[in-house]
């Protein structure tokens, strides 16, 4: 299955957003998720299903003036 | 012991009025000194892709819980862009406060009053408490006063420049004319300047890079809240006239006279 993540075209067999992050090994604090430009909270991570050609924006706050 | 009125911005009350910035600190830890150090209540934090190799950096764990974050947009180069940032931004626990900054120029990083605006007008309507990063136009000013801006961030010179005030004729005329609270920021690189600004009536100034940059951050926080504060103090007592000819400070008569 490919999905977009942060604009890059990416293999991946995770079903869900909440595999998709253990997959790619992301510390989950302050992680913030996007998926097909809707923001998804942490504690539904686990039911949101992913699928060919999704969006996935991973964010997180850094430092800004 | 002088007084004075707290700033209040949407619903919250501001006894400092120096705000601060997260980026260009060397040390994230500094942050947390430094904002002892200054009293500053109000701190700017931007919202970026993570680095998939890195993993997620969180400027947030090193901000104390009692000061007040103001996401900025930072990034966005049109309105719907400040848009959607806010909105990431306040479903991610940041609050109702959003710094509005829509920029295409990236040499002077000059705002884009027009789409700020646009961003302004649509934000205000979802609730968000928006401070938009402008050009000191006082046209404008009437604009975002009608569009919702809880106070207006006019620029004193380019981000990160510390040129100081050389918008200041303009900036006179926002803080005599504005019916919302003026912040002056970006350029202010040095105390002095931020007391300037103060003296002038600003309702308080921002401030990120003279601080995160200093080789002592903590030092010049605490350095710049004294600025601050003793501009303020200044505004309050009302500074007295400018004259072209000297005014003798002591009587001009009853001279002793040579015998």
């Amino acid at each position: 299955m490919q999905i977009h993540i942060n604009g890059k075209a990416e293999e991946s067999v995770a079903e869900t957003i909440a595999e998709l992050i253990s997959e790619r090994k992301l510390a989950t604090k302050s992680l913030v998720v996007e998926h097909n430009r809707t923001i998804v909270k942490q504690a539904r991570w686990a039911e949101v299903q992913l699928h060919d050609g999704d969006k996935i924006e991973l964010l997180s706050f850094v430092g800004g003036g | 012991m002088s007084t004075d009125r707290a700033l209040i911005i949407g619903d919250v009350e501001f006894t400092n009025r120096l705000f601060t910035g997260t980026g260009k600190f060397a040390n994230n830890a500094d942050i947390a000194p430094m904002l002892e150090a200054s009293g500053s209540q109000m701190i700017t934090v931007a919202l970026r892709r993570i680095d998939m190799a890195a993993g997620a950096e969180n400027i947030l764990e090193f901000i104390p819980e009692n000061v007040t974050l103001l996401p900025n947009t930072s990034g966005a180069r049109k309105a719907e862009e400040a848009v959607r940032i806010a909105r990431v931004a306040r479903e991610a626990g940041c609050g109702d406060f959003i710094k509005i900054e829509v920029i295409t120029d990236a040499k002077y990083l000059m705002p884009d009053n027009f789409e700020t605006l646009r961003a302004t007008e649509m934000l205000a309507k979802e609730g968000f408490i928006v401070l938009p990063y402008i050009l000191p136009d006082l046209t404008m000013v009437r604009r975002f006063e009608n569009a919702g801006a809880a106070a207006i961030m006019p620029l004193g010179s380019p981000i990160g420049s510390n040129r100081g005030l050389e918008t200041k004729a303009l900036l006179a005329m926002l803080i005599e004319n504005s019916r919302l609270p003026v912040i002056v920021d970006a350029g202010i690189g040095a105390p002095s300047q931020a007391a300037e600004a103060m003296e002038m009536g600003a309702d308080a100034v921002l401030v990120n890079t003279a601080i995160a940059t200093a080789t002592d951050p903590v030092i010049m926080g605490e350095a710049f809240d004294m600025a601050v504060r003793a501009g303020r103090m200044a505004f309050l007592a009302e500074t007295a006239g400018i004259s072209n000819i000297a005014r003798a400070s002591s009587p001009l008569t009853g001279f002793l006279e040579e015998v």
